[in-house]
């Protein structure tokens, strides 16, 4: 915590107009720390990506050409539901397997929360790759999730090359986004409320339904929106365990980018992803308070908050 | 506690749902066979043969390792010196610069690498491992800032005042207290910014031309483009050099962190 106001002894007897000159030097020593990192940033990363959003707009000819192709060449609309229907059904079903794992962490102790916390996180931080390859054996034709799935009945279903494939591996990965928004905001929960409700009558099911769900709905909002926004740009997985039949935006956006150099085309549907990703972050934000900015970092610093 | 055996059961298999099927990767490394059965009919050491050996492979591993060598030293320096600035500033000042920083974490990677490869083939920085490098620390400079954040905030803050006013001069609190309190938070920055480019794959892909494959590049073209099992030896080397690392950290982390709290 940056204290301006509170180091007395710095300069022996510094009179008050003194700090002020103290107060721009830390000001001017910060920005030049953080210069080098913004310049950076903005020079590999903003101005081509502006440069991006205007050629999507003007690339063969200015005008919303680009845009217009995307919602009437019929295929790239297609394929947009698609992705958008895939990030949904990641969603529900990551919420359907993350609400209970997230509950339970709130119950453990805290040596098995913490191993919790570990195995949630196993999948985020082990290799795209590794994880993807190690999908694709499984979920061949003839593999060990096909011989599971005909023990209970469902023999012959096709995971490798369908959307389906893709979804289960998807889950898998975007989990943790799911668990610990949901956790921290379970935590919070005071346990007491619960006992109220039952005491005063309600029985269990429903002292859930109108106290403990409403309460860590924020959790809820911003874990499914950060899945779903993080579900529509997936490239690799679609890749590598769909097909070119159940093909998601981010592998038209690589065929137009690398194949056709078409960067018009390909930068109006990035500009797509990003304006839905930007509506949908900020409703949950609206929604749920800053649960996605802290969850986003509960993830990158290894949920250790 | 009152969980009920239902919330149990169902805990445990989301657990092994996260952990186990990444697991197939190790026994499918040691197979004798050319194909991707599972479990394997035989065992052999061909594929970790042909990984360290076939030209390929190996030069795969070094362009990585260059690349991710450089990212982090990029990340680690320019995220390192970004956070020590942050925690200087006021809080408002503060989350605006935080957010710009942080946001090539929200923006899928897709985005990212047709941006990077548009600006790259104009600037010539395709197709080299500089310009891989360049965009990786990028999007590896968010973890930097994170880690190097928490640490920062964690510190006891009366430890540079005590160094003030016992006549350091600024520049000496920062070399004597600040740097070596933050170190952990800089070198846990840095083993995140090396996994994020070794384990990187859109990007490199996009920027990708034959002489400079990374290891995920080589690996994604190897069930794409042809049949290649080395990609299962090259999977649990990703698999222990990737998951290892982090995971020693989190136990270690938690360790330390019971041990604070009591």
């Amino acid at each position: 915590m940056p204290a301006s106001t509170a180091s007395p002894p710095t300069a022996a007897s510094a009179p008050p107009a003194g700090r002020r000159p103290a107060a721009r030097r830390r000001r001017a020593a910060a920005l030049l720390l953080l210069l080098p990192a913004l310049i950076a940033l903005i020079l590999f990363f903003v101005l081509p990506l502006l440069d991006i959003i205007i050629g999507s707009f003007t690339d063969p000819e200015p005008g919303l050409g680009n845009y217009l192709a995307l919602f009437s060449d019929g295929y790239t609309l297609r394929v947009l539901g698609r992705t958008l229907l895939v990030a949904l059904i990641v969603t529900l079903v990551g919420l359907l397997l993350g609400y209970p794992y997230a509950y339970m962490m709130t119950l453990a102790s805290p040596t098995t929360r913490a191993v919790m916390v570990t195995v949630v996180l196993v999948p985020f931080w082990t290799s795209m790759m590794a994880r993807n390859f190690a999908w694709m054996v499984l979920i061949q034709d003839g593999g060990v999730v096909q011989g599971i799935l005909s023990l209970v009945g469902l023999s012959g279903v096709t995971l490798l090359g369908t959307a389906t494939g893709v979804a289960l591996s998807m889950t898998q990965v975007l989990l943790p986004f799911m668990v610990l928004p949901m956790f921290s905001v379970m935590q919070q929960i005071d346990r007491r409320l619960l006992l109220a409700g039952q005491s005063l009558g309600a029985s269990r099911l429903s002292t859930f339904r109108k106290v403990y769900l409403p309460l860590s709905l924020p959790g809820v909002i911003s874990g499914g929106s950060l899945v779903f926004v993080l579900a529509l740009g997936f490239y690799v997985t679609p890749a590598l365990l769909g097909s070119p039949q159940s093909a998601l935006i981010a592998q038209i956006i690589s065929v137009r980018t690398r194949d056709l150099l078409d960067f018009g085309g390909a930068g109006a549907m990035g500009v797509l992803i990003l304006v839905v990703t930007l509506i949908a972050l900020g409703a949950s934000r609206r929604l749920a308070g800053t649960g996605t900015a802290v969850a986003a970092h509960a993830v990158a610093a290894g949920g250790d908050r | 506690m009152n969980a009920r055996p239902w919330l149990k059961i169902v805990s445990v298999l989301v657990g092994l749902f996260l952990t186990v099927p990444t697991l197939v990767v190790i026994p499918m490394s040691f197979s004798s066979s050319q194909t991707f059965r599972f479990p394997p009919q035989g065992w052999s050491l061909q594929w970790y043969e042909r990984l360290f050996t076939s030209p390929e492979w190996s030069t795969a591993i070094l362009n990585s390792l260059q690349v991710g060598l450089l990212t982090t030293l990029l990340a680690t320096t320019l995220g390192t010196a970004a956070a020590l600035g942050l925690a200087m500033l006021g809080s408002r000042a503060r989350g605006l610069a935080t957010g710009f920083l942080l946001s090539p974490i929200i923006i899928p990677n897709i985005l990212i690498a047709l941006v990077v490869f548009s600006a790259f083939l104009r600037l010539s920085l395709t197709g080299t491992l500089f310009g891989i490098a360049l965009a990786h620390t990028a999007i590896a400079l968010p973890f930097v800032v994170i880690a190097v954040t928490a640490r920062l905030q964690g510190m006891d803050a009366s430890l540079q005042k005590a160094g003030t006013s016992l006549g350091a001069g600024p520049l000496s609190v920062f070399r004597k207290i600040t740097l070596p309190l933050a170190l952990p938070g800089v070198l846990s920055g840095a083993v995140l910014a090396f996994i994020t480019s070794f384990d990187e794959v859109v990007i490199s892909l996009f920027l990708q031309s034959p002489t400079t494959l990374t290891l995920p590049v080589q690996m994604f073209n190897s069930v794409t483009v042809q049949i290649d099992p080395t990609i299962s030896a090259a999977s649990s080397l990703m698999v222990v050099l990737v998951s290892g690392p982090i995971l020693l950290a989190q136990v270690i982390g938690a360790r330390r962190g019971k041990a604070g709290r009591q």
